[in-house]
């Protein structure tokens, strides 16, 4: 039953992935990605991580596509940019299936580890999943934690220089 | 038999890393080789989540959370160019992106 559902929120993705990249007008890409990223929040409610699905829903549902929708809206850009030569996109897919395939091979291939750490889904039901991720990220990844605000700041001012006017 | 491993995760993850590479590569929108970034990033999420719950540690989780963090920055810098650039040249096809070009 698991599996079942699996593969049908798998087949979704993918679908909505191919989508992204075939549809002509950049708006029904985004509304295609917007599919990929629900799909991809189920995925992380099936793997017992449901802070990562509500952040995934927020960040990128919800703030980078709308982002991405204002700009398309805001150039009004429509389907004016032509497509490549098929050349171009047939080397392109070659070379894209080349590393899916590689990839998959390597997957088929390899061994499931048996290493198992401390936090199994019980331990996850008991604590809570947001309380793990804060006692990890303000412990052992404070540092990282610290440059990335350093990152989200610069990132805001940069943004703001790149677009203004010129006084 | 019938359990999701972390092969089938890994798979899926695979899949839609190598469509955001076909779509950088063969797209000439601007906006839309973003995206397909956007969803290269999801592809590499996808399969931090996963080996974090199958192997019982929080790292991945983590990290996952910083890449996010990493996307937001890039979409705000990546569309403010984008606007800068169309301001400048009135395109946004990745060919006409040829400023720095000598």
């Amino acid at each position: 039953m698991e599996l079942l559902f699996f593969y049908l929120v798998a087949l979704v993705a993918v679908l909505s992935g191919i989508l992204v990249i075939t549809c002509k007008s950049p708006i029904n890409s985004a509304i295609s990605l917007v599919m990929t990223f629900f799909c991809l929040a189920i995925f992380y409610v099936m793997l017992h991580a449901p802070f990562m699905a509500a952040i995934q829903i927020m960040v990128y549902a919800g703030a980078i596509i709308v982002l991405i929708i204002f700009v398309i809206m805001l150039l009004n850009l429509g389907t004016a940019v032509q497509a490549r030569t098929s050349h171009c996109i047939a080397w392109g897919s070659v070379v894209g299936a080349l590393m899916m395939l590689l990839s998959l091979t390597f997957l088929k291939g390899g061994e499931t580890t048996t290493v198992q750490g401390e936090i199994t889904k019980e331990v996850v039901a008991q604590v809570g999943h947001t309380e793990l991720i804060g006692q990890a990220m303000f412990t052992n990844f404070l540092l990282p934690f610290e440059i990335a605000s350093i990152l989200l700041l610069v990132a805001i001012v940069g943004a703001v220089v790149l677009t203004k006017r010129k006084v | 038999m019938f359990t999701v491993t972390v092969h089938h995760y890994l798979v899926v993850s695979a899949i839609l890393f190598s469509l955001g590479t076909i779509g950088v590569l063969t797209r000439r929108n601007a906006i839309v080789v973003f995206m397909c970034i956007e969803l290269m990033l999801n592809g590499v999420n996808l399969s931090f989540i996963a080996l974090s719950h199958f192997l019982g540690n929080m790292d991945g989780q983590v990290f996952v959370f910083f890449v996010m963090t990493v996307a937001a920055a890039e979409a705000a810098v990546g569309l403010a160019l984008m606007i800068a650039f169309f301001k400048h040249k009135e395109s946004i096809d990745v060919e006409d992106f040829n400023l720095l070009k000598w």
